[in-house]
């Protein structure tokens, strides 16, 4: 966890009471709605189909018990008694009122939350492994880095009103859970060959109606040069980037349009005025942001207790820990997924007492930590092996133990027409169709990982370039009608998915989707190709000859 | 969404309302002939050609404190005079989301 000090709760404190005045000016009629709204973005509140979305940033996606019982208190006290867990590591609640949003700020404040550049063109929530400082292997924690361009970034004058919004996520292990391929700015934590720490820096990637997978641009930058770095990239693009055409406006455009090489030139060109100056990190800085991060006290524990081992004999609890259950970093620890995906429920959405829950099992098994990810998945980081079984049985009674971590029917989903006023279709009733098409485990285990992501429209929320199989929503002559794309990836080897053919109707979406997963078993070459790889072997022609061989 | 200023230039193909969202809790509402606003789609103002859809969505716009984002929505009018949505959006606006759980308060 990280400790906050009193600059940050002094800046957080400051910003509730500014709102709050600001509130009140706009329902008094002292602001109209035009000077208003550019203020309610900066705190996270956009107006959606319902009522006003109040979007609550999770830095690098870690939450103490006290913060998560603070969500579930908002969810409660000022919206329906749900939250939905976002693929950004926010939360979002549907239905606030504005007269009430300073007070559920303040409530949140109190626990070092807030929302604070989760809209607006700035720089927003610096995103992170949700694995994050407990993963085997990984070079070393890389919060500790999102936390100092958290800093660095939050209410920075030139990064507030850039030609669109901007998005930098951090990764530090071999296997990429972060998706920094598809942000602006990705960072991989690496080791040169002195073994001093720096970044492999990626840029312009990203999704929506243009996507583009983020290309390298610095194969090493030195960890006290990254801010620097950064800021560079951002005042090439401020200078460069479009601000007439909020379509053409974000950097992989730029990028793009200016090819990597002139734009690497441009970056590094500004990198040399500004690398020797204060930008520079100290170790001090690093350090003191190390300092503030706290890890348990780990015991020294076997690698497989006696509890693990007679809990094997119970299927539906190996069926649970096969998917939920991965390695820590220290013997005797495991890290434990929690899907959000329960069969027929809405992707991400966790109701009030479920997280009120969480937050009591985080205390009791997981030294009161918790982590988002970008799945739209929780996470408690530091489980003792022993734990494992009381821990299944527990999240079972609160419908959390839903076996499909990395399974067919754990997917990534926009809130779509359901909730938001830019989507043409709906996403989740498609999801949840998808969750009952394939609620048998056995089944989901036999097709093995295969992600599915949807958006209810093309700025692809869903991140459906990038599901293994993707649902896009559309609207066409008044109705809804559905993209199919396969072959996305978002982690380390991220690419886009390829359109099969024209759309479908609503009802006919789940069917599409059997075709091709009945397509797939049929053409594997054995139980252990997954869907990737016999996608990657065949290309997607025999999918889209079974698609479409009766429609 | 169409942006009120670009709604100003569209034509309207058949019976059409105002739709908002109320400012201090932004709960979807509808312009009525009483120049106020109603959470009730029954109450709300029909129009039927593009001078009274402009009319009537100017007028909107410049209640500010009342209620933001108006818009020009297609309904359908029974026989009865019954209004109903004339899209599914409007629709998920007027009854709520269709996806179970979440659509209850």
């Amino acid at each position: 966890m990280y400790a906050y000090d009193e600059i940050d709760r002094t800046l957080v404190n400051e910003r509730v009471s500014e709102f709050r005045d600001q509130v009140k000016r706009r329902l008094s009629g002292e602001l109209t709605e035009d000077e208003f709204k550019i203020l309610r973005l900066q705190n996270g509140v956009y107006l959606q189909l319902h009522a006003y979305m109040f979007r609550v940033a999770i830095p690098y996606g870690t939450l103490a018990t006290n913060q998560l019982r603070a969500l579930a208190h908002v969810a409660r006290k000022y919206d329906r008694g749900y939250g939905h867990f976002t693929t950004r590591q926010n939360i979002q609640f549907n239905w606030i009122k504005l007269a009430e949003l300073p007070d559920a700020l303040e409530d949140l404040a109190k626990v070092g939350i807030h929302a604070m550049q989760t809209s607006g063109n700035n720089m927003r929530n610096v995103t992170s492994d949700q694995w994050a400082g407990v993963a085997p292997g990984e070079i070393e924690d890389p919060r500790i880095w999102s936390e100092l361009i958290r800093q660095h970034t939050t209410l920075h004058p030139e990064f507030s009103f850039l030609p669109r919004k901007f998005k930098i996520a951090i990764t530090a292990s071999d296997h990429d859970r972060a998706a920094i391929k598809i942000h602006d700015i990705g960072l991989r934590l690496i080791k040169n060959e002195k073994g001093e720490t720096g970044f492999e820096v990626l840029v312009g990637g990203g999704l929506g109606r243009t996507p583009f997978i983020a290309k390298t641009i610095k194969h090493f930058v030195h960890g006290r040069d990254i801010l620097s770095y950064i800021e560079a990239i951002l005042r090439v693009y401020n200078q460069y980037g479009r601000r007439d055409n909020i379509y053409k406006a974000r950097i992989k455009i730029l990028v793009h349009e200016l090819g990597i090489e002139k734009f690497s030139r441009e970056v590094e060109d500004e990198w040399q005025h500004i690398r020797n100056s204060s930008l520079e990190i100290d170790d001090e800085v690093i350090e003191d942001i190390r300092s503030r991060f706290t890890y348990p006290a780990y015991e020294k524990l076997p690698h497989m207790p006696d509890e693990l081992r007679q809990a094997a004999a119970d299927p539906d609890f190996e069926a649970w820990r096969k998917n939920s259950v991965a390695p820590h970093k220290v013997q005797g620890y495991s890290i434990v997924t929690i899907s959000l995906k329960p069969t027929g429920g809405p992707p991400g959405d966790a109701t009030a007492e479920q997280m009120d829950a969480l937050a009591d099992l985080a205390d009791k098994y997981s030294f009161g930590e918790i982590r988002v990810g970008h799945e739209q998945n929780l996470a408690l980081p530091h489980v003792a092996k022993r734990d494992l079984p009381a821990l299944w049985k527990a999240l079972d009674k609160l419908g959390l133990a839903t076996p499909n971590v990395n399974l067919i029917t754990d997917i990534i989903a926009c809130p779509g027409l359901d909730y938001c006023s830019l989507a043409n279709a709906r996403s989740i009733p498609i999801a949840q169709e998808l969750t009952r098409r394939f609620a048998n485990h056995e089944l989901a285990n036999l097709i093995g990982r295969l992600h599915i992501n949807i958006s209810g429209c093309i700025n692809a929320c869903g991140h459906h370039h990038v599901g293994h199989i993707g649902i896009l929503g559309v609207e066409k002559n008044g109705e809804e009608v559905y993209q199919i794309t396969i072959g996305g990836r978002a982690d380390e080897s991220a690419a886009l998915g390829t359109l099969i053919g024209p759309g479908v109707k609503f009802d006919e979406v789940a069917d599409v989707v059997e075709d091709i997963v009945e397509a797939y078993l049929a053409l594997r070459e054995r139980p252990e190709e997954l869907f990737m790889d016999t996608v990657k072997r065949l290309g997607v022609e025999p999918f889209k000859e079974r698609v479409y061989a009766t429609r | 969404m169409t942006s009120p200023l670009e709604q100003k230039k569209i034509k309207i193909a058949g019976p059409s309302i105002v739709t908002a969202n109320r400012t201090w809790d932004g709960i979807v509402v509808y312009r009525t002939t009483a120049k106020s606003w109603s959470a009730d789609l029954s109450e709300a103002a029909i129009v039927r050609n593009s001078d009274e859809a402009k009319a009537l969505l100017a007028e909107s716009i410049a209640d500010d404190v009342g209620a933001i984002g108006p818009y020009i929505a297609p309904v359908q009018v029974g026989a009865d005079g019954k209004i109903e949505p004339g899209n599914l959006r409007e629709q998920i606006r007027r009854t709520g989301v269709t996806i179970g759980q979440s659509a209850q308060a």
